[in-house]
């Protein structure tokens, strides 16, 4: 399938013929570098590992950078190991981007941020165990997408994963023990041991395979009676190393994949990367192809919420309002699949455009699906959300405040609940979203109902955002004419947009060639599960489902 | 020679692959069949493979296309499917949608061993079949028959809910020309085996003993 996404993308810049002669021209050994600095390129301040934690320090507290938007390991081979971080400042909105660096392959340590940011503590795991990358004065240095006997570091260039690692069919171990590092003045390294669990405590294994998980999550949940103290999440059952496989793969077989890490959104994750790659190349695309990117768009985030409310309704024992959710969803899958011909794996966008025209029955169908939510929705607070028994379980359950979920990074809806302005589409305007009027639905109570509440106005104003385009799609290209062989000028890229549940963003580093060096998502899913140990403490077991279920996360895109 | 399996919504013919299925009939008749059990066989057939239970196992994708044919729209229960259940304990067949990752191995194989006999498997998708678009995925298993042996292949990515009632359907003719009393209702070993549970306890007590 990629192999035919090839195709299609490079069909429309030159016929068979030029093709043939454009090979025999002989190429520049890299490609043109635009006059100006791309629109997305990050403007990386580098600093060494010793000084890194004093600025860290400053920024939070001085310039108020209270968001850590994207925390990146990379492994830059000769530079050495090192750590991509996006801050940005809630009040201000003045963003920022640092790097560090270590040299040393054998036992590279960098200072940890986890105190300063919430978030930075799964981050930096994540980082630990892709490229083996220790931080010192983190508080819990596991692995957590990999089995914790897994051998090597994945996504060093100079590993090999899969002559390491045969198919183990025993059981995974689960260490109780976790080790903190801390530098010593000397360059010594002291090592500290954290339990997670106390010897007397009752843990309780939720999934992974379990249906309320929405997906192969597993959290291990220590009780006392029915109150949940603490919980552990453990990752990695559907990590399938899509990062790692992009950077053998080219720019247009990337795409595929996108679509695949959070089947909710794969309208908008395809978005962002094709808008990261199209910004890099500097590829303007017509007026045509961001009114449709956006009405698609929106489509899906009504898509995603439909389903965000079925299965929430499914998960508390609602099972009629599971199949009212799906039957409204079922009309919008009837929309993609003309234009895109598939339901849930679109693979529409693509560089420079999309992959067909809209349908001719589009706008008519589109149309009619407008007036038909609108009435259909109301329906959904009668069967459900109006329910007395729905209101005691949710209203006051699994509250966020507005520094949690910052601190956590917890965008989209989730945050949204809590009094969070973090729409994507007001901060950083991409496609057409500068030229409709919408409202940011923002909420302050940050508790479950509040959640659910969020993702039902998000429906109403994404169908006002669609009645206001759908009749003034301008005409022209629907794909801008690339070269066959797509090659991205080097630097290092980011871009976002508002996926169904958060900021989706793609971090693009590029050395010239037809392959990424290393692309990164900034996955929607992993800060809601980092927050779901502070949501949950406190509450009852039984509300561990209604919380999971209103932060909405979907697992692969979690685990990438 | 036994007759053709009867599925109430596909009429024989316009089943595709015919001669894989005429195949395995062959294979399972080769010694003929008995004149009393086969009608009861048949009886028992019938019923169990209109009320195949499925268990709820899903991790990416294909997971959601299982929830739309739960749906209303194609309403998996016309089949005798709608009963998914959350414990594999209860479950007929397990449908593995959805990418399987070395992590999630042993525990896939776990729930299979969890399941009771006669189980079913189901691989939805190209990922559970061939490992799909992430083959190359150093963390991705290449096939669930490589750990669990699986009677029916639904491919696509995912696959449509038309594709997924179909691959189910199959499955049903399959449950259908099986021969139940004295081979598939003999598959697991009884567990309350008088013999296998006296030799079990004196090896506790030896065990114990020794210690």
């Amino acid at each position: 399938m990629t192999q035919e996404q090839e195709k299609t993308v490079a069909a429309p810049s030159a016929q068979e013929g030029t093709v043939k002669t454009a090979a025999k021209v002989a190429r520049p050994a890299a490609p043109a570098v635009p006059a100006a600095p791309a629109e997305n390129a990050c403007d990386l301040k580098t600093f060494a590992p010793a000084e890194l934690r004093r600025e860290m320090e400053r920024l939070r507290r001085e310039e108020k950078m209270d968001f850590l938007e994207c925390l990146t390991g990379m492994d830059w081979q000769e530079e050495g190991l090192g750590v991509i971080y996006h801050l940005e400042s809630t009040e201000t909105g003045k963003r920022v981007c640092l790097k560090t660096a270590t040299t040393d392959r054998e036992n590279p340590l960098l200072p940890s941020v986890s105190d300063l940011w919430d978030i930075a503590n799964i981050y930096e795991r994540e980082v630990f165990d892709f490229y083996g990358i220790k931080f010192t004065g983190h508080p819990d240095m596991r692995r957590i997408f990999m089995r914790e006997d897994w051998v090597g570091y994945p996504f060093r260039k100079d590993d090999d994963p899969e002559k390491q690692n045969p198919l183990r069919m025993d059981n995974e171990p689960l260490a109780d023990v976790t080790e903190t590092l801390t530098l010593n003045a000397d360059g010594s390294v002291t090592r500290r041991e954290n339990k997670i669990f106390e010897d007397g405590e009752y843990v309780v294994n939720i999934g992974p395979q379990h249906p309320s998980t929405h997906g192969v999550l597993h959290f291990r949940v220590s009780l006392d009676g029915e109150t949940i103290k603490k919980i552990d999440p453990v990752l990695g059952y559907i990590h399938r190393g899509i990062e790692k496989m992009n950077e053998s793969l080219t720019y247009p077989q990337t795409l595929a994949l996108t679509d695949r890490l959070d089947y909710l959104g794969a309208m908008q994750n395809r978005h962002a990367l094709c808008m990261c790659i199209e910004k890099a190349m500097g590829v303007e695309v017509s007026p045509r192809v961001q009114y449709i990117r956006t009405i698609m768009d929106e489509l899906q985030r009504i898509d995603s919420h439909l389903l965000f409310f079925s299965c929430l309704c499914q998960d508390l024992g609602a099972t009629t309002a599971f199949l009212y959710g799906f039957r409204d969803r079922e009309k919008i899958l009837d929309i993609f699949e003309e234009t895109c011909g598939g339901r849930l794996i679109l693979n529409y966008n693509t560089i420079g455009g999309v992959m067909a025209d809209i349908h001719p029955n589009f706008r008519k169908r589109v149309k009619e699906f407008i007036p038909y939510m609108r009435k259909n929705i109301e329906e959904y607070f009668d069967i459900f959300i109006g329910n007395v028994i729905f209101h005691n379980r949710a209203e006051g359950v699994g509250v966020l405040t507005k520094e949690q979920c910052i601190s956590f990074g917890c965008t989209g809806g989730t945050g949204r609940a809590s009094g969070w302005h973090n729409d994507v589409r007001k901060r950083m305007p991409y496609a057409a979203y500068d030229k409709v009027e919408f409202k940011e639905i923002v909420r302050t109570e940050g508790d479950s109902f509040a959640r659910l509440m969020i993702r039902m106005d998000e429906i109403r104003e994404s169908l006002s955002i669609i009645e206001q385009l759908i009749d003034n799609i301008p005409e022209g290209n629907y794909q801008e004419k690339m070269k066959p062989v797509i090659k991205v000028p080097a630097g290092t890229y980011y871009s976002a947009v508002e996926g169904s549940r958060g900021e989706f963003g793609v971090l693009l580093e590029s050395k010239g060639d037809k392959s990424p060096y290393r692309l990164h998502y900034r996955a929607t899913g992993l800060p809601l599960v980092a927050v779901m140990d502070t949501a949950c403490r406190g509450n009852m077991l039984a509300d561990l489902i209604t919380i999971g279920g209103t932060v909405d996360y979907v697992v692969p895109d979690i685990d990438r | 020679m036994m007759k053709r399996p009867k599925i109430k919504s596909i009429p024989y013919e316009e089943f595709k692959d015919n001669e894989t299925f005429e195949k395995l009939v062959a294979e399972l008749n080769a010694n003929g069949t008995n004149v009393i059990v086969r009608p009861l066989d048949d009886l028992i057939n019938w019923g169990r493979s209109n009320s195949l239970w499925p268990l709820t196992f899903a991790t990416s994708c294909c997971g959601i296309e299982f929830m739309a044919v739960c749906a209303a729209r194609y309403d998996i229960a016309r089949f005798g499917f709608e009963v998914t259940r959350n414990s594999p304990r209860q479950a007929d067949v397990i449908l593995v949608s959805g990418t399987i990752t070395t992590k999630m191995a042993p525990v896939l194989k776990r729930l299979y061993d969890q399941m009771a006999d006669p189980k079913y498997v189901v691989a939805i998708g190209g990922c559970s079949i061939s490992g799909g678009p992430f083959t190359k995925s150093y963390h991705v298993v290449n096939g669930v028959d490589n750990i669990i042996p699986v009677d029916v292949y639904v491919p696509g990515c995912p696959p449509r809910p038309e594709s997924f009632l179909y691959g189910m359907m199959q499955l049903q003719r399959k449950v259908k020309v099986e021969n139940f009393f004295g081979t598939t209702n003999r598959k697991e070993k009884d567990p309350f085996d008088r013999a296998e549970m006296r030799r079990k306890e004196e090896e506790l007590y030896n065990e114990e003993e020794e210690a």
